[in-house]
């Protein structure tokens, strides 16, 4: 659908008003808004351009028009791109040297990514790796802080029997092969402490 | 007629002219040379000061704006703490003022009343004496004042002078303009209209009474041109460059959930196109730079003092009712006048 505003006449921030209304009575589509102010069309351009929107302006005997694209998909698109970062914990330790050292680090990286801004989208725990997420690990309750956060918890199910503890899972879901490459694949970001 | 709000853009300080517009037709004025002018407009600085004795200089100002709010008792005080605010910018004292008012034929007297009862009783408040004024008829209610004041020709604040290695304190929070807008659409909540409102009527006496004390080597008011407008006239004057540190900016917390949402001015866009790329934001988000070129009505008092004297008047300032912020430094002139990161 779309939608032609006339802010001609409109003094600031009436246009940025009218156009911003606009935009969210479509849901695709374009807005064209016509402004007879310079500065109303940069504050208009200014707006969509920090909406993530593509704009054209045109000018016509001393009319500004500005055309704003709507499109929802690839706002979606973007934003979950940005949203796929993937750890991957191949260890019960971070780092080589001291294993006492080690479990500490581990234990202080997942702490510490209860604490970021913006937490993984996935965290892949295979071989030692799998211990974390078991009864008894100290960084479980940091898991649930992260779970709740969004992130998705998956273990090696290979892995659980390997060591034993297949049936100890605290936290999050036992996984496959298939799942592990697949995360790492659509990931945008993988990371490895 | 009922009393309006928001009768040029967005009222106050926005609806100032822009400073290139300005400069270009001042500069063609005859002018007459007088060597005890000391700031003239040449200098764009916050008011005129003339020197009449070795130890006394007369600082005068005129200020006056539309009404940006629907209260004339609060509009009257808000444009009275303006242009007061001109005469502590340089670090004076206000003795006298004049009204200068235009108000419609047809409207209701008893709002010009409530106005000039506002303004005089922030005049009262800064110890200067009502002395006169002047009314004329016109379509659109205006009201401001030209006030006088005083100070000692040694010590006078100009709005440069700021020196390597200077601390930036800014004695008010940003983002009227902002909350003003918001305001004039109704999107304001009644707690950010109750903290503009106490933002714009307060006086920077009281900040400027603390930093007085103090060798400061550069002092503005925040008014139209925004916070980076002044600020970049204070560093470009200097011929050094501001880093400014975009934790530290003080604003008024709805100011940013405004701005966010768009409720933003021609002004501040006008201040953006102004300073080009003569500021560098590293890392800036939006709002930020939306509250950093509002421009404001009444601001507080940007000044550069040496950074051993900063934490004592911090400390000081700190007491008062308007919270004052560190803001950032200044350092050797760079490729950019302002740095915000």
């Amino acid at each position: 659908m779309n939608k032609i505003v006339d802010a001609t006449g409109k003094l600031c921030p009436m246009p940025i008003i009218m156009t911003k209304k606009a935009l969210k009575e479509i849901e695709e589509g374009i807005v064209e808004t016509l402004i007879d102010s310079e500065i109303s069309k940069e504050n208009v351009e200014k707006m969509a351009k920090e909406m993530g929107l593509s704009f054209e302006t045109a000018e016509e005997n001393g009319i500004y028009h500005v055309k704003i694209t709507k499109i929802i998909k690839s706002l979606e698109e973007t934003e979950n791109k940005d949203e796929k970062t993937v750890m991957v914990i191949a260890s019960d330790k971070m780092g080589e040297g001291s294993e006492e050292l080690g479990k500490i680090l581990m234990k202080g990286f997942i702490y510490t990514l209860t604490e970021m801004e913006k937490v993984p989208s996935t965290i892949l725990f295979y071989n030692s790796g799998a211990k974390i997420t078991v009864e008894g690990s100290e960084s479980v309750e940091d898991l649930k802080v992260l779970k709740e956060r969004g992130t998705e918890i998956l273990t090696c199910g290979t892995c659980l029997n390997y060591y034993g503890i297949e049936d100890k899972l605290a936290i999050g879901e036992i996984s496959n092969m298939y799942t592990i490459i697949e995360r790492q694949t659509e990931a945008t970001k993988v990371i490895r402490p | 007629m009922k009393f309006p709000s928001n009768e040029c853009s967005v009222g106050g300080c926005a609806c100032k002219m822009g400073p290139a517009v300005l400069s270009d037709l001042l500069s063609t004025l005859p002018t007459l040379e007088d060597k005890n002018l000391i700031v003239g407009y040449e200098k764009s600085d916050d008011a005129s000061v003339y020197k009449l004795t070795d130890d006394l200089a007369m600082i005068q100002t005129l200020d006056f704006f539309a009404p940006m709010i629907n209260d004339p008792y609060i509009f009257g005080q808000v444009a009275a703490a303006n242009a007061l605010s001109d005469v502590y910018a340089m670090g004076g004292e206000p003795k006298t003022a004049m009204n200068i008012v235009c108000f419609p034929e047809k409207m209701d007297i008893s709002y010009l009343g409530e106005i000039l009862r506002g303004g005089a009783e922030k005049v009262a408040e800064a110890g200067a004496v009502l002395s006169g004024g002047h009314t004329i008829h016109d379509e659109k209610i205006k009201y401001g004042l030209s006030v006088t004041g005083i100070i000692h020709p040694d010590k006078i604040l100009k709005n440069y002078g700021a020196e390597k290695g200077d601390t930036l304190i800014l004695t008010k929070p940003l983002g009227a303009g902002i909350i003003a807008t918001a305001y004039s659409v109704g999107e304001a909540s009644d707690e950010a209209v109750n903290k503009l409102l106490e933002n714009m009527t307060t006086l920077n006496k009281y900040s400027m009474d603390i930093i007085r004390e103090y060798p400061i080597n550069a002092c503005t008011d925040i008014t139209g041109f925004g916070f980076l407008g002044h600020a970049f006239e204070m560093a470009g004057g200097s011929e050094k460059s501001f880093i400014i540190e975009k934790e530290l900016i003080p604003y008024m917390e709805e100011a940013k959930a405004y701005a966010k949402e768009f409720y933003i001015t021609s002004g501040g866009q006008k201040n953006r196109n102004h300073l080009g790329d003569r500021v560098l934001f590293n890392d800036v988000p939006f709002w930020l730079q939306e509250i950093l070129f509002d421009p404001q009505t009444s601001g507080g008092l940007l000044f550069s003092v040496k950074s051993e004297y900063a934490e004592e008047i911090m400390d000081k300032l700190s007491k008062l009712k308007i919270k004052s912020s560190i803001v950032g430094s200044v350092s050797e002139k760079q490729t950019h006048t302002i740095i915000v990161e």
